[in-house]
């Protein structure tokens, strides 16, 4: 998204500049254009070449990444039939899915509330709700994992075993998803037109129904976004999972790590090139929507 | 119309300890033209909003056709609203907006068709079926958020300032359309509005609000030719609102001269507050030199005694031409007296003025607390 912003307000400043050419002596002119061109591109350079650099080599035939040994797919065969990269790419859909789809009906559940609240202690709520994203992983994480454990623990004393795994990192994952969901569901529910919904009240609906047919569709592209923003989340979280995860269970990003470890597999290129383009795409397709709610206020994303 | 269809009784209600109604009393009428009118934060809105379900009263009861509806949900009870920005929705069409209340009721498909066409057709916009709102003025989306409170024939229609958001000519229109509607529907129409034409234009009863409390309950005409108090006369129209004596029946003083007017049963010598509406005064030009006793004051003089025994001297001291009249500026007194007149008086003229007997509004001071009268300094 900061790619397209830049690439298109370039070109809006030299148009600037060459309006007034008698002010500036065209070679100056010519010189600062190119040195603008020269900055932009290094600093792109800086930001993708790591990124280029992998998924080149996830192409690479030869397994040392000093030599170039033609173009191949085989990373990427090998990869879709090892089961224990498949196993993990199972798992991160389904903790993505499901956290996201979790922290989205929490969300909207909290937004909902949080506007019937006065004033004040809706903003000291939301002002709350701003921290756990502002927060280290690795502190949410750890202290995810001490919560677990202590839980564990005192649960213990009736027999009760919490075991780290699937649960544990779906916990995590609704945990620091809820903000994000809450923060784009929010604005949303602000704009709605309250009597809207005691029209429907007053037309014989019950508040479920007004809710359902009249303030759902309304706030409809703040509950997708939010989800969508949950969902990409956790589909490339590492750290929490990390720590909450315990052994046996692995996601794409544990997974990558733990394998990297080991030594490098040109599999693993494959794994977090896949890994980046499913990103990248959910992105895409996340900032179009946003782009198109703000030109015409209406969204379908 | 004798009917009483809906009572209120005792209603108070307040907002974080803000009393908006302090134990209100009223009754409406089956097929009546009520029209709730005051300033902003009168409780107007607020009893509107009881009556629609959407605020429970602190203490009171709210009794329709006979029955307590006071902690009635609003999708059980007869009645319908017309919000104040329309509130249609805005991702239906015309057609699914108006059937919405229907659909609920579980209607025939040939039933909301026929009753689709049948509401359209009554607020003039036929063969709006498949328009969506936005693509609509704000005029014709008032007149569909009516026509989808009326499909569902409710007994009364609740109207909370319909017409505030429209300019000015649509809003004459639109009043006429909604006398019209209520005479065709035949059922009892509630209004709340801060525009005093609009209320006395298309009201049976208005009940004039302020502070919480009702000022007065009269027919248009009640209210605009015997105000109760000083509020209302303010209220209702431009008014003249001054400190006066009332020396005995038919005689009061006002800046220390004497007027012929019509009220009995003050007492005397008792204070009291007389309104003269600025379209009842006259005015009579004397030329700027005449001298008192000269020919051309005293022909303006016997010309201005006929109208009252009393008058005053005054200078016109501002004047803006409105299209049908003037509105005039008069200082007498040290008291600046709005006139309306169709006659022109230049700036700076000095004029002999006084009013008819007749036209002379002599209201009690409110004494008690009781009263609860709030004089118009207060309001402003």
């Amino acid at each position: 998204m900061f790619f397209c912003d830049l690439t298109n307000r370039e070109p809006v400043t030299s148009l600037r500049i060459a309006r007034q050419p008698q002010i500036l002596d065209s070679e100056g002119f010519e010189l600062r254009k190119l040195l603008s061109r020269v900055y932009l591109i290094f600093i792109f350079i800086l930001l993708y070449a790591p990124i280029a650099v992998l998924i080149v080599l996830s192409f690479n035939n030869s397994r040392t990444r000093a030599k170039w040994g033609g173009f191949t797919m085989k990373w990427y065969v090998s990869m879709f039939q090892d089961e224990v990269v498949m196993a993990a790419l199972f798992n991160t859909l389904l903790v993505a899915v499901l956290s996201a789809l979790i922290a989205t009906v929490l969300g909207l559940m909290a937004s909902v509330s949080l506007l019937a609240m006065k004033r004040k202690a809706r903003n000291v709520i939301l002002s709350m709700l701003n921290i756990p994203m502002l927060n280290a992983e690795i502190v949410t994480g750890i202290s995810l994992m001490l919560i677990f454990i202590a839980v564990g623990q005192f649960l213990s004393r009736w027999g009760y075993m919490i075991e780290f795994g699937f649960g544990t990192v779906l916990i995590g994952h609704i945990t620091f998803n809820i903000p994000y969901t809450v923060l784009s569901i929010m604005p949303k529910l602000r704009q709605i037109n309250i009597s809207t919904y005691e029209a429907a009240l007053d037309l014989g609906a019950s508040r479920w129904l007004a809710f359902r047919k009249i303030i759902l569709p309304d706030i409809m592209p703040g509950v997708l976004s939010g989800f969508m923003l949950a969902f990409t989340l956790s589909l490339d979280d590492f750290v929490i999972t990390h720590f909450t995860k315990g052994p046996g269970f692995d996601t794409l990003s544990t997974k990558i790590y733990t394998e990297v470890r080991k030594g490098i597999k040109p599999e693993m290129y494959a794994l977090s090139t896949l890994l980046f383009v499913s990103v990248l795409v959910l992105l895409l397709i996340f900032g179009r929507g946003n782009r198109k709610k703000s030109m015409t206020g209406l969204v379908r994303i | 119309m004798s009917n009483k269809l809906i009572d209120l009784q005792h209603i108070t209600k307040a907002f974080d300890g803000n009393v908006v109604l302090d134990d209100l009393n009223l009754y409406i009428r089956e097929n009546e033209f009520l029209t709730l009118l005051g300033p902003s934060g009168c409780g107007k809105t607020t009893t509107l909003r009881i009556l629609g379900g959407f605020e429970t009263p602190d203490k009171g009861r709210v009794i329709f056709d006979g029955a307590d509806i006071t902690d009635l949900a609003p999708n059980k009870r007869q009645l319908n609203t017309v919000f104040q920005k329309y509130a249609l929705f805005a991702h239906m069409s015309i057609a699914e907006n108006i059937a919405f209340g229907l659909k609920i009721r579980k209607k025939s498909p040939e039933y909301i068709r026929d009753k689709i066409r049948y509401a359209l057709k009554l607020v003039n916009l036929e063969g709006f079926e498949d328009r969506m709102p936005d693509s609509l003025s704000g005029g014709q989306q008032q007149r569909i958020a009516i026509a989808r409170a009326i499909v569902n024939e409710p007994k009364v229609l609740l109207l909370d300032e319909p017409l505030g958001a429209l300019d000015l000519k649509l809003r004459q229109d639109m009043q006429y359309e909604l006398i019209r509607l209520k005479n065709e529907l035949g059922i009892t129409f509630i209004y709340v509005t801060h525009d005093q034409e609009e209320a006395l234009t298309m009201s049976d009863t208005i009940v004039v609000m302020n502070q919480g409390y009702i000022q007065q309950i009269g027919t248009p005409e009640d209210i605009y030719n015997e105000p109760q108090n000083a509020f209302v006369a303010d209220f209702i129209g431009d008014s003249n609102i001054v400190n006066g004596t009332m020396i005995q029946d038919r005689l009061v003083e006002i800046f220390g001269v004497r007027y012929a007017c019509v009220d009995t049963g003050f007492g005397t010598n008792k204070p009291v507050d007389v309104v003269i509406r600025p379209e009842d005064l006259e005015l009579v030009a004397v030329p700027e030199d005449a001298q008192k006793g000269s020919p051309e004051y005293e022909s303006a003089r016997s010309r201005i005694v006929q109208i009252n025994p009393g008058y005053f001297e005054g200078t016109v001291s501002h004047i803006i031409f409105k299209g049908m009249h003037y509105e005039m500026e008069v200082q007498a007194h040290g008291f600046e007296w709005l006139v309306l007149s169709t006659r022109m008086f230049q700036v700076g003229t000095r004029v002999l003025m006084s009013v008819d007997p007749f036209n002379i509004q002599i209201m009690h001071k409110p004494e008690s607390e009781d009263e609860k009268a709030v004089s118009m300094d207060e309001n402003l």
